[in-house]
């Protein structure tokens, strides 16, 4: 390995609690995240932000929101399409009832109202476990669909059922509609990641989130320490859905422009989050943004190395696609449940030692 | 209970333990037909050292159940510091001051060694959700107080080296340690130990033995535990409940049990040497 931590002695707790103990890593983590934040703006061009950043910036969010209540509190939720779906709905009708809005204030608030519609659907948790809350989320997520289909207010009683984002700015930059900067978009969106990303890390450090993963592991010992497990089970429902719930506004106001429920929130959205978050690394932060880069880079780079330079027909990329993605996540629940970023910490562990093997 | 409140007791080995603080009266618990605990009383001293001990299935374990809010006994009350306690959820009953290790381990497998034991702090932490969302600040503040009264019991208990492993790892013995670990951060007024020498080995009952008394005489906490090593029982126990088939049959200091006739028929039998 290129460093080693001896000699890196911790003398405080806050020393102790760094998401990045070592330099070495801590230096590494700012430096891209200048590269990303400072430098990529420049050079971004349409097609790699709506092919490539922003799908990766918003599943991100939802898989980090997935992941605190799936990975961290262990409940298994089918219902994420669902969710996404009530924060792109709470969007547009912020949007057009309130047009000089601003766009930040926009999508924090469809996260709260998806906290709430969160913490409705999270009740059954209080009294069913694992499989049974899985089947009772999927009730949610084909709930939620058929009610925006069905209620014409929640579309503005538009003709074709459909919602298109109206031009809104944040800071006076436009970030949604067609005019939109892909600059500014991309920003947008790295700044809800970052932000919420970091909030997220804090949260699963804390007390709180100790709480989601103590009832996770033993609920009966979380509840002699003092542990709630109501308020914990839904504490993480809300803050679960909030997170998803500020993917989903993002999803349909700044990167599609327009949505249409069936197809852009049905079970497979639920699904490709779930995904997400198995093969990246169950009560993982840093997994949670590896199975967002897997899951949305995938599809691109089969595209441009099949289609592109092998010319092989669209279908079958896709079709080996999706058998590599169903092979992974078998590969993922038996051998490694912790997935790609435990894989990582192993691989590091290893190389910390190297040539020695213990 | 208003004269026992008071009045003192001083044990075999001449120590002087304080009043009353928790008293079960009556208790009677029924799963269906099955009668598990038989109009029980006793009671447990501040700063004693309290044993349960019986043959299986004398309904030990569930006593503790009932005094840590699993179980709600169909009749009968229990006394906390002078107040009749009213039928209370587990976790409320941890705010009280009561923590408890289980006979088959509990802790949280996927978490560190501190990290269990940073949970057993929780009740002493109250920043709200949008204050460790922000972490600067108050959430910090409270998480680093709390973090040195954890060093304080790692330290205690010597397991400075497994701070940050995974406990799944752990071997059985040091396991059994972090859960006492974690009981001890709630920083309780009474801790109940499930069976905390079960499959252990002498050495490592030796170390047991030694962090209870030390616990018992340096933070000044009751303890009640169960076990069923007799000479682990008789060393360290202050006062001894003997149970059998969800009844009392014994209640005494370990040299009147010692000599209690239906204890020995029950229980302890007789030494053929």
């Amino acid at each position: 390995m290129i460093y080693r931590e001896a000699g890196d002695f911790k003398t405080t707790y806050k020393a102790d609690q760094d998401t990045f103990p070592i330099r070495f890593d801590r230096v590494a983590f700012w430096l891209s995240i200048f590269v990303v934040a400072l430098i990529i703006p420049f050079f971004v061009n349409d097609y790699w932000e709506k092919a490539v950043f922003l799908p990766f910036f918003i599943y991100a969010i939802a898989a980090i929101g997935l992941n605190i209540l799936t990975g961290y509190c262990g409940q298994v939720s089918l219902g994420t399409g669902g969710f996404m779906a009530v924060g792109a709905y709470s969007s547009y009708k912020l949007m057009t009832s309130f047009p000089s809005l601003d766009m930040f204030v926009v999508v924090i608030l469809s996260g709260f109202v998806t906290a709430v519609v969160g913490i409705i659907f999270g009740m059954p948790s209080l009294r069913i476990k694992g499989f049974y809350l899985a089947v009772a989320t999927l009730a949610s997520q084909f709930f939620l669909v058929w009610l925006f289909n069905k209620w014409e207010w929640t579309y503005n009683y538009s003709a074709t059922g459909q919602i298109t984002a109206p031009e809104r700015d944040f800071l006076g930059i436009v970030v949604t509609g067609a005019y939109s900067d892909p600059w500014a978009t991309y920003i947008f969106c790295f700044g809800f990641l970052f932000i919420f990303g970091w909030m997220a890390r804090n949260l699963v450090c804390g007390h709180i989130g100790r709480s989601w993963m103590a009832i996770r592991d033993m609920d009966i010992a979380a509840e002699i320490i003092g542990v709630n497990p109501l308020k914990a089970k839904l504490s993480a429902f809300a803050v679960s859905s909030f997170y998803i719930g500020v993917a989903g506004a993002l999803y349909f106001a700044v990167w599609l422009g327009a949505a249409e429920p069936t197809e852009a929130f049905s079970i497979d959205k639920s699904f490709d989050v779930l995904f997400m978050i198995i093969i990246g690394g169950l009560g993982s932060m840093t997994g949670s943004l590896i199975g967002a880069a897997f899951i949305v880079l995938l599809p691109v780079t089969f595209k441009t190395l099949l289609v592109g330079f092998l010319g092989w027909p669209t279908d079958i990329a896709e079709f080996i696609q999706i058998i590599l993605i169903g092979s992974l996540i078998i590969f993922f629940l038996i051998k490694e449940p912790h997935g790609i970023a435990a894989l990582w910490r192993t691989l590091k562990q290893k190389l910390r030692l190297w040539p020695f093997p213990h | 209970m208003s004269l026992k409140a008071v009045e003192t007791f001083v044990t075999e080995d001449g120590r002087s333990i304080g009043p009353v603080i928790l008293e079960v009266k009556d208790i009677t618990l029924k799963f269906g037909g099955v009668t598990a605990i038989q109009n029980i009383s006793f009671d447990i001293r501040g700063g004693e050292v309290r044993a349960i001990i019986g043959p299986n299935g004398a309904g030990k374990s569930s006593m503790l159940n009932v005094i840590n809010g699993f179980y709600h006994p169909q009749e009968g009350e229990v006394w906390f510091k002078n107040e009749l306690r009213a039928p209370m959820k587990p976790y409320q009953i941890a705010y009280q001051g009561i923590a408890r290790t289980f006979q088959n381990i509990a802790l949280f497998k996927g978490m560190s060694t501190l990290d269990n034991i940073m949970t057993g702090r929780f009740t002493h932490m109250s920043s709200g959700i949008f204050a460790q969302a922000w972490w600067k600040g108050a959430a910090e503040k409270e998480e680093f107080s709390n973090r040195e009264k954890v060093e304080q019991i790692i330290d205690f208990l010597e397991i400075q080296k497994i701070r940050k492993t995974e406990v799944g790892r752990l071997p059985y013995g040091l396991q059994k340690r972090v859960e006492l670990g974690r009981a001890l951060a709630a920083e309780p007024r009474l801790l109940l130990l499930d069976e905390p020498m079960a499959g252990m080995n002498v050495e490592e009952k030796e170390d047991m033995s030694r962090f209870i008394l030390d616990v018992n005489e340096e933070f000044g906490t009751t303890v009640a535990l169960i076990e069923h090593d007799m000479g682990v029982v008789m060393d360290i126990a202050d006062r001894v409940v003997v149970m059998d088939y969800g009844k009392k049959i014994g209640d005494g200091t370990p040299e009147e049990i010692r000599k209690n006739q239906v204890v020995i028929d029950a229980y302890l039998g007789i030494s053929h040497d």
